[in-house]
């Protein structure tokens, strides 16, 4: 009988069999158990709780509402000119009616305390899209770039994957609330050296996700100085701008530019998107806000390769230029995130779990350090397991942030309606209520 | 003294504590994050050392690492010329020096395109031809881009879009909540129904093999990514479209070898001339992934016979590469020539060829008019790139509201069809339209079965017979004719002389005014003897 030559199978890219994806991290695994077993009021009401999605679905309503009254947004047939400039050639400069709307919007979620030029503003299909061009476009293969941690899981894909560029963490901890402070900065900036790695920037996430938290004023003035020192970019992501609870705790880095008269801020971009703060994931909107020349035109033109259709444009347009509509969102978006986050400290803390103090965000940072066996991350790993088969909640375990403090959770509570939320504080508080019996009884060998 | 051949801009200022012994690794080692690797040798990493703090202390100014031992004493009151220092590596000259202390950016902002197809794009955009408001406008022929059957589909646009982005049991939440990046499954049947539709065979494109991305352009790209590392190559048959460079090439670190194909064999690729170009890139030490190819072509338009997709198949076998098969323009063919997708020949020969190696393009913006609504899609037969794609489709997915508008279009099968017949005429009847006013002035086209384009001959108006020549007449035409046109240097055609002039932004009328304005520059042509 012939033996069979196999022929070497036609080979693939290192991106292409690379798992720098990191489906197979805890993130994305509990993703999986929900997916598989998913809580439903009505139908489910023993699956498994998401907690682990940051989206926002607080505030559906006030958009189905303007769509309902502005049906003419989502219909371009009668205007024979306006349709033929919609259809029109890609272009990557974007509509300029919706750069104008998008600056409008930035600027007054952060209360017209800073000004934004249409022209600076380039547009991507979604957040990860610009997070991915600008690394593309600030760093080359092998260079890296510092983020604090705990960071969002997603980075190590979306800034590594395709780019080559390698992340380099700033290791915050919960002795000072996470807060970013120079040595850290340093520290980790020396690390890469060390290593003969070639620090191209920093990113900040501002709100922070996971932390909730908005950074202070003053250390966004340090890591300016730092950056400026070093001479290298600073990218503010700041998707979660309109998620603070209160107007007025939020301060952007345009804010600090802006003050500064824009010294030295050619070296600073910032990402925005409509994901979070408008509820619209899956409008796939994102931007990137330059105050260099060079990166917004360079960027313009990588932004063919993730471009927004014109239709989209067009609807987000007229939805973001309606003031009433923005500042009316604005205001009530806000107010409703303050509740549910007041809602889910106070059970928390009912229970007996603490949090850090967070003003932003669709999610909470959750201290659950004092229930591990050990404060390792294998601890960590094993509570999250129990979270997520006994108690049946998907929650993001810190080890997954690359947090350095094992024991924290980052629990999500704009995903879904004020009843589940209930359900799942309800289930937390038997949790810690079982295991206080079964710490208080020594006859108990397992649970 | 060792070059070191990684980027070799340190970065100043406060770095402090720079290592004293400056370690000289090979770049690769860099790349693989083997941080940590002390290779250095002592004496060029001291004197090393030195330079940088010699530098250093003119004040915070980006430096090279210098190839030869400083030249400057220190008594110099300024710092090396760049260009003397020489042998630095290739990527540095290019990346912009910038304005002193300003952070450098990646050597990927260097490597733009700016030539002629992007230039004359630009000029068409700012003073665009009306016929009422701009009549000395610049009329655009460089964009491929199909203009001529919008009518009807803003037609049912009108009757059907609200209905079709919000549907009555369908809210807000329904578009507005994360999906999937690849795109809806409904979306995918649909549009694997709408290729079987546009190649008017009773095809089955099977919709689990589809990844939607937001245009063609970023599926080449995401293949590109899945199909070779950096520092590889393609090969493409030559001419091929400007915009290919960018999309294969810019970010990817993969390079494009072409393989030319000259008006002898009005354009078509020969088995020979791709060997040729397999060999030669060998000898470069470029390993050739993969054979990218456009059916119809852009920028000639003709189309892949059975015999000649036969070919190919067998030769990237024989080299055990990838085929990428970009067939935008299916639905634009208009001659009476078959097409036959390269998706064909998989599904009637499945056992003769390896179907992990072929991949295809499509996309919706050139056959649809329906550029801003940009849809692409990548098919392929292979599960693991189909796995990596469809993870990478998150860096250019396609909004959901455009998915749910395209269901619904798409689904309407009746229209659809009418809509490829219409469109097929039109394109049919301006390519006639337009080639017979190209030929009364002498001009002749290859004959194109596909796209909305005509490949024409003006090497009878240039001066001198070469690249040169023929970027005057580029010239001579954007800015005096006020015509737009891509030369076919920009596409990398080895002949002077070829241009590629689009016909889907002109209506009928159009046509005269841009036969006119050629003839009038053609008459100040001094033709080559």
């Amino acid at each position: 009988m012939a033996i069979e030559i196999e022929k070497p199978a036609v080979g693939l890219s290192k991106v292409a069999v690379s798992d720098t994806h990191g489906e197979y991290s805890p993130y994305f695994a509990g993703w999986k158990a929900y997916d598989e077993n998913p809580y439903d009021e009505l139908w489910n009401s023993s699956g498994v709780i998401q907690m682990g999605l940051a989206e926002n679905q607080v505030s559906f309503d006030l958009l189905e509402q303007y769509l309902e009254k502005h049906s003419e947004a989502t219909n371009w047939g009668n205007r024979t000119s306006g349709f033929r400039d919609n259809a029109l050639f890609q272009d990557y400069h974007g509509l300029q009616s919706f750069r104008k709307a998008m600056a409008s919007f930035m600027e007054q979620i952060r209360g017209g305390r800073a000004k934004f030029n249409p022209d600076r503003i380039v547009i991507t299909a979604g957040a990860t899209a610009a997070n991915e061009l600008l690394t593309f476009i600030l760093a080359d293969p092998g260079d890296a770039l510092l983020i604090p941690t705990p960071y969002y899981p997603g980075f190590d894909r979306d800034l590594r994957w395709r780019t080559g560029v390698k992340i380099v963490p700033v290791h915050c901890d919960s002795s000072n609330n996470f807060e970013i402070t120079p040595q850290a900065l340093d520290a980790a900036y020396n690390e890469a050296e060390s290593h003969n790695i070639k620090v191209k920037g920093v990113l900040i996430t501002n709100p922070s996700n996971p932390l909730g938290a908005t950074i202070k004023r003053s250390t966004l003035e340090e890591i300016l100085e730092f950056v400026t020192r070093k001479n290298i970019h600073l990218v503010s992501d700041e998707i979660y701008s309109g998620s603070t609870f209160s107007g007025e705790e939020f301060v952007s880095v345009a804010e600090v530019l802006e003050a500064r008269d824009y010294k030295e801020s050619d070296r600073v971009h910032i990402v925005y998107s409509l994901s979070k703060d408008l509820g619209l994931p899956g409008f796939r909107v994102g931007t990137i806000y330059s105050y260099n020349d060079k990166v917004v035109t360079t960027a313009r033109r990588m932004s063919s390769f993730t471009l927004i259709s014109s239709q989209t444009q067009q609807l987000l347009a007229s939805m973001l230029s309606d003031r009433t509509f923005t500042e009316n969102y604005i205001k009530t978006n806000r107010e409703r995130l303050k509740k549910r986050h007041q809602m889910i400290i106070d059970g928390l803390k009912n229970s007996g779990i603490e949090c850090l103090k967070g003003n932003a965000g669709l999610f909470c940072w959750m201290n659950l350090s004092p229930l591990l066996e050990e404060p390792t991350k294998e601890s960590e790993l094993t509570l999250w397991k129990s979270m997520l088969h006994e108690v049946k909640l998907n929650i993001s375990p810190g080890s997954s942030c690359h947090c350095s403090d094992p024991g924290w959770f980052r629990v999500c509570f704009a995903n879904m309606s004020e009843q589940t939320l209930q359900v799942a504080l309800t289930r937390i508080h038997n949790f810690m209520d079982r295991r206080k019996a079964m710490k208080s009884s020594p006859d108990f060998s397992s649970y | 003294m060792k070059k070191t051949r990684n980027s070799t801009t340190t970065t100043t200022g406060g770095g402090g504590a720079t290592t004293a012994m400056r370690v000289i690794v090979p770049l690769q080692g860099i790349v693989q994050g083997r941080g940590g690797l002390f290779l250095g040798s002592v004496i060029p990493c001291a004197l090393f050392y030195f330079l940088q703090l010699y530098l250093k202390g003119r004040g915070g100014r980006n430096s090279d690492e210098p190839a030869a031992p400083p030249e400057s004493s220190p008594s110099e009151t300024h710092l090396p010329d760049v260009s003397t220092l020489q042998r630095v590596h290739s990527r540095l000259l290019l990346s912009p020096r910038g304005t002193s202390g300003l952070a450098q950016v990646s050597s990927r902002i260097a490597k733009q395109a700016d030539g002629p197809y992007y230039v004359g794009l630009n000029h068409a955009a700012d003073d665009p031809y009306d016929e009422m408001n701009n009549p000395d406008g610049v009329i655009q022929l460089g964009l491929a881009e199909n203009r001529l059957s919008l009518d009807v589909v803003q037609e049912w646009l009108a009757d059907n879009t609200r209905e079709s982005i919000i549907c009555q049991d369908l809210s807000i939440s329904g578009i507005a909540a994360f999906q999937s990046f690849d795109g809806l499954v409904e979306l995918k049947v649909v549009v694997a129904g709408f290729m079987s539709q546009v190649i008017e065979k009773p095809m089955f494109f099977n919709p689990a093999q589809i990844v939607l991305t937001a245009g063609a352009t970023p599926a080449i790209e995401i293949l590109s990514f899945c199909l070779a590392d950096p520092g590889n190559a393609f090969l493409a048959p030559s001419p091929y479209y400007p915009d290919l460079d960018r999309d294969v090439k810019w970010r990817t670190g993969v390079e494009i070898v072409p393989v030319p194909c000259r008006s002898a064999d009005n354009f078509s690729l020969s088995t020979t001339a791709l060997d040729r170009a397999f060999n030669q890139a060998k000898k470069r030490g470029l390993k050739v992934r993969g054979i990218i190819i456009s059916n119809p072509s852009n920028p000639v338009g003709i189309l892949y016979n059975r015999e000649m997709l036969y070919s190919l198949l067998d030769f990237a076998t024989e080299k055990n590469i990838h085929i990428i098969s970009n067939e935008v323009f299916a639905g634009s063919t208009h001659g009476s020539e078959e097409f036959v997708s390269m998706a064909e020949i998989i599904n009637t020969e499945g056992e003769n060829f390896d179907r992990n190696r072929v991949h295809i393009v499509y996309g919706l913006s050139k056959d649809v008019s329906l550029p801003g609504f940009g849809i692409g899609v990548i098919y392929t037969f292979n599960e693991n790139v189909l796995s990596a794609a469809k993870k990478l489709a998150r860096f250019s997915p396609v909004s959901a509201p455009t998915q749910r508008l395209l269901i619904s279009m798409l689904s309407h099968t009746k229209f659809i069809q009418r809509y490829i017949k219409i469109n097929r005429e039109r394109v049919r009847r301006m390519y006639i339209l337009f080639m017979g006013g190209l030929k009364l002035l002498g001009i002749e086209c290859t004959k194109s079965n596909g796209g909305f384009y005509c490949w024409a001959d003006m090497s009878s108006l240039i001066r001198s017979y070469s690249e040169k020549g023929e970027l005057e007449l580029w010239e001579k035409l954007l800015n005096v004719a006020k015509v737009n046109a891509t030369p076919g240097s920009s596409c990398h055609c080895v002949e002077p002389g070829w241009f590629q002039l689009c016909f889907s932004t002109l209506r009928e009328k159009d046509i005269p005014v841009v036969i006119e304005r050629i003839r009038r520059i053609s008459e100040t042509c001094i033709s080559r003897s």
